[in-house]
């Protein structure tokens, strides 16, 4: 059977023939070159490349370094045998070895099988604000006057650095209208678990600490929020949307809040794009009950310039600088988290602050209060020179341009998307969205037996893919897109193109798309492992450990060295 | 909860593929299309047919046999499909072209019943196989159920009309999909789904009331039925969070009123106690620990128990509809509720389950108009461990 798209011939295949409707590869080109078709005939890259420990040939060496030089030896013996017993290993480590040349090739392969914002049209991982990041940052953080210091120098020999984070403290404050800023924790979910720590440090010297054990959030909120909670020890109380506006209603929140209350963490816009206008009332509830209201700004890109934590109420906030302040992405790197409190909070800042004493930059490291460190150093330091760099070339007007594009473009594939079959925006009908949107594939999903994680697989045969939601998918059959400023007309049309093309082959030959993908990397995966402790497998040693049957064989049947393992 | 089972330990040599059994109920969704909300009762069936509707179980039950086929693994022993005769699952089985062999006694002539469901099924575990695929609705699902219980992985291929019960696949090509993964892994995980039906005759008159009858053991993915379905197989890891949330609460000198769905058995199964499948239980923490006071209270065993001293009662909601009170557990009436007083009820669900209801408040129905609208309003509901939702509670 060759390449048909009908499914009722395909279900009639013999019973060896594994995948039906094997959709043919690119199409052969016989005409002119231009114009190029749309969507564009996409191959990613495919080297079926092994683990890099399956490559590894005993006694291979990627560096020979030059033995120890005689006169060295007759002076100290051997250098090794000098090292404290408890620093040495009995056994060498079990790495792979492999030439320089394996290596370089191995990891340039699996380079190109991938995806990313500077690859593709990334506005399919939303929530995640995946803008471009401007090259010229990465070449300042590349020069030797931020790559070369050290986090141990005198203060007095690296107040440039210090004036950046105090002045990138001094933005994000009036970004948020918080009175302090600490840009120490590595990432959002850090700098919400600073929050968190910082709420526990206020109540705690309010002789309140153990009364107050609950927070509240909502369930479109930024999950991190339920999380660091947790992580840090409280219950967590979740609100549910309201069925039409889809926002969290105050007469939940009271239902929520009370004597017990710590505080409440919210995302605004929420992860379907739509703004709480009551976000004030919702601060005073929990105020009146004694508890704080911490504003998680995961979502800050389409609010820049226009609406202000402080300005809700709030007491303290968080921004994620890899998404709203063009750093690299926290999953991908070392990302960069930043809080903002007001005075009340000040006390309890990561310790040490960076202070500014007449023209010089100081760290105050005599905080009795504070939580202390929630990270070693000062923070990412390369994404918060980044981070600097890129408020600093847009300006105050800028930012402001930036929200407005982001919202803008938002609204505009979101019109592009609800002209697709099958497509749809749950809640606030015909409302418009700040930054992002959660569709649903729910009509779609019930005519045709596809679900959205599939089309979103077949996407990958375009180039680009998307991401469906946190669980558990409250919309049902979710998409989340958030186009960010970076993209131009073109490329957005081009991405609801793609929409379009794979959600009208879910009517038309759904085969196709539920044995996607056919041009990508690699082919489907059995989810099944993620969620089975027996089965999943997070490195090389426990692959070995729980699929003895799997590496018998090395590549080309010879036989791989036993597991090294205990 | 997850059990780990070994696919192919039916006693099958090593070479030879895996045994699927497959049971249709030819009649199973015939009152669907032609408005009877229905199938139960040879009445129905004869109304149905008037009406000319077309039987499709077989149909369906084909379908899903032809996906198996087409995304079994190339190069490994296909697998063999074993069928009753005739229209119960060797008509499906010719109709899709696979392998299949004719097992157990024939259904008789003239139309077929619940009795021959339960029948053959039971013929096709004795014959030995892997996995028992049932072509029918949530009726046939509990016929299966009381014939076959958690012998075998069971997955319905849904052909009914009513498909509440978390036992089915999405559609018949979901089945045949998750059916053939599920083989063709060495170590298949299965998960326990609740087999729900509704009274018809109830339903036909309006009134939706989802009973839980038990639970089969289904293989875990998740084209499993989940919008409508009471504890999807993911719920399975939250219900055993909800459990350690409530057993830390357990404390002893106050009554524990257990009551249906696998979510409050899972407490059960925390505290090591058993659980009646469908009833209420009363639990009480003695001084060596957790016992059942009354297994499978009717409402006058459990007034004594919370006119006596403090009383906690837990509660799921059963079904897609989200129903709390009222509906599958009539011992918990209004009578008991109001001598346990405002603050006795303990409500826990997994997210999902909350999630799956679109924000549609749960439903009480206790029969009486006053404590109805009393219960109305928000609601703590346990999601995990020491995790909660606030939740809108609603007269029926």
């Amino acid at each position: 059977m060759t390449g048909t798209h009908d499914a009722s011939a395909a279900g009639a295949a013999p019973m060896t023939h594994r995948g039906p409707a094997r959709e043919s590869a690119v199409p052969a080109r016989t005409g002119p070159i231009g114009p190029k078709p749309m969507p564009r005939r996409f191959h990613q890259a495919s080297w079926d490349e092994p683990i890099i420990f399956e490559l590894s040939v005993p006694g291979a060496r990627g560096v020979l370094p030059p033995p120890v030089e005689p006169g060295i030896v007759a002076r100290v013996g051997d250098p090794v045998s000098r090292l404290p017993a408890g620093a040495r290993r009995a056994a060498p480590p079990a790495l792979p070895e492999l030439a320089q040349l394996h290596v370089v090739r191995h990891y340039a392969r699996l380079s190109q099988e991938n995806l990313g914002v500077d690859l593709n049209i990334d506005v399919g991982q939303g929530t995640c604000t995946m803008k471009y990041s401007p090259k010229v940052n990465d070449q300042l953080v590349r020069s030797p006057k931020v790559a070369e210091l050290h986090p141990l120098q005198d203060p007095s020999t690296v107040q440039g650095i210090l004036e950046i984070l105090w002045r990138l403290e001094q933005m994000l404050c009036e970004i948020s209208g918080m009175d302090r800023a600490t840009l120490q924790p590595g990432a959002g979910s850090a700098a919400i678990y600073a929050n968190v720590t910082m709420i526990r440090a206020y109540h705690a010297a309010r002789g309140d600490a153990g009364r107050r054990d609950e927070v509240v959030t909502t369930i479109f909120s930024h999950p991190s929020n339920a999380a660091a909670a947790k992580v840090a020890g409280y219950r967590v109380i979740t609100l549910h949307p309201d069925p039409v506006t889809g926002r969290p209603t105050l007469d939940a929140l009271k239902a929520a809040v009370g004597e017990r209350t710590a505080a409440l963490l919210i995302t605004n816009p929420e992860d379907t794009g739509i703004f709480n206008p009551d976000i004030d009332a919702f601060v005073k509830v929990v105020h009146d009950a004694g508890g704080l209201g911490a504003y998680d700004q995961a979502n800050a890109n389409g609010i820049l310039g226009i609406t202000r934590a402080r300005d809700a109420g709030f007491d303290l906030c968080h921004f994620n600088l890899h998404k709203t302040f063009s750093t690299p992405h926290g999953s991908g790197g070392p990302g960069a988290g930043a809080c903002g409190v007001t005075d009340a909070l000040a006390p309890f800042l990561p310790r040490p602050t960076v202070e500014r004493v007449g023209d010089r930059f100081v760290l105050d490291d005599d905080r009795p209060q504070s939580v202390g460190k929630v990270r070693p150093w000062y923070g990412t330091t390369a994404n918060l020179v980044r981070a600097y760099a890129w408020i600093m070339s847009l300006g105050a007007e800028g930012l402001r341009e930036v929200a407005e594009t982001a919202v803008l473009n938002n609204n505009y594939l979101l019109r592009q998307v609800l002209g697709i079959p099958g497509a749809s925006a749950p809640y606030a009908e015909g409302r418009r969205r700040i930054e992002q949107v959660r569709y649903s594939w729910e009509a779609l999903a019930a005519a045709t037996g596809i679900h959205s994680d599939e089309l979103g697989v077949r996407a990958a045969d375009f180039g680009t893919h998307y991401w469906t939601s946190h669980h558990p998918f409250v919309v049902p059959e979710p998409m989340t897109l958030e186009p960010t400023e970076s993209y131009s007309r073109a490329d957005l049309d081009e991405y609801a193109a793609i929409l379009r093309t794979v959600a009208e082959e879910a009517y038309a030959s759904p085969e196709v798309v539920r044995s996607a993908p056919h041009r990508s990397t690699i082919h489907q995966i059995d989810h099944a492992w993620f969620d089975d402790p027996a089965r999943w497998a997070t490195s090389w040693r426990a692959y070995r450990r729980k699929h003895p049957e799997a590496s018998t064989a090395g590549p080309g049947g010879a036989p791989a060295a036993p597991a090294a393992d205990g | 909860m997850a059990e780990p089972h070994a696919a192919g330990t039916s006693g099958t040599s090593g070479t030879a593929g895996p045994r699927v059994g497959l049971v249709v109920n030819p009649i199973a969704g015939l009152g669907g299309r032609v408005g009877l909300k229905g199938t139960d009762g040879e009445a129905t069936v004869a109304r149905a047919l008037a009406r000319g509707a077309v039987p499709e179980a077989g149909a369906r039950a084909a379908a899903a046999l032809r996906r198996l086929v087409a995304a079994w693994p190339a190069g490994r022993p296909a697998p063999l499909v074993l069928v009753p005769d005739g229209e119960m699952g060797a008509v499906a089985a010719r109709e899709a072209g696979v392998d299949h062999r004719a097992v157990g006694p024939s259904p008789g002539p003239g139309p077929t019943s619940a009795a021959d469901t339960r029948r053959l099924a039971r013929a096709l575990v004795d014959a030995g196989i892997d996995l028992l695929l049932v072509a029918g609705g949530d009726g046939t699902a509990r016929d299966v159920c009381a014939a076959v219980g958690k012998a075998v992985p069971v997955l319905g291929i849904p052909a009914g009309v009513k498909i509440l019960s978390g036992v089915f696949a999405t559609s018949p090509a979901a089945a045949g999909e998750l059916a053939a993964s599920f083989l063709a892994a060495r170590r298949g995980a299965t998960v326990e789904g609740e087999v729900v039906d509704l009274d018809e005759d109830a339903y036909r008159r309006g009134i939706v009331a989802p009973r839980l009858f038990g639970h089969l053991r289904v293989p875990r993915g998740r084209r499993l039925q989940g919008r409508k379905s009471p504890s999807p197989p993911e719920a399975g890891a939250a219900a055993a969070a909800i459990a350690e949330d409530v057993v830390e609460r357990m404390t002893t000198g106050r009554a524990w009123v257990l009551g249906p769905g696998s979510t409050v058995r899972a407490i059960a199964d925390r505290l090591g106690v058993p659980k009646t499948l469908v009833g209420v239980d009363v639990v009480e923490i003695g001084e060596d620990g957790p016992r059942v006071v009354v297994a499978d209270a009717a409402e006058a065993d459990l007034l004594p128990v919370v006119r006596a001293g403090p009383a906690t009662i837990v509660l799921t909601p059963i079904g897609g509809q989200g129903f709390l009170l009222g509906r599958g557990n009539q011992p918990i009436s209004a009578a008991v509720l109001r001598a346990a007083g405002p603050d006795a009820i303990l409500v826990v669900a997994a997210a999902e389950k909350l999630a799956a209801l679109g924000g549609r408040a749960l439903l009480v129905d206790t029969g009486d108009p006053a404590l109805d609208a009393a219960l109305a309003g928000h609601a703590r509901v346990v999601t995990g461990f020491h995790e909660a939702a606030i939740v809108r509670i609603a007269a029926a």
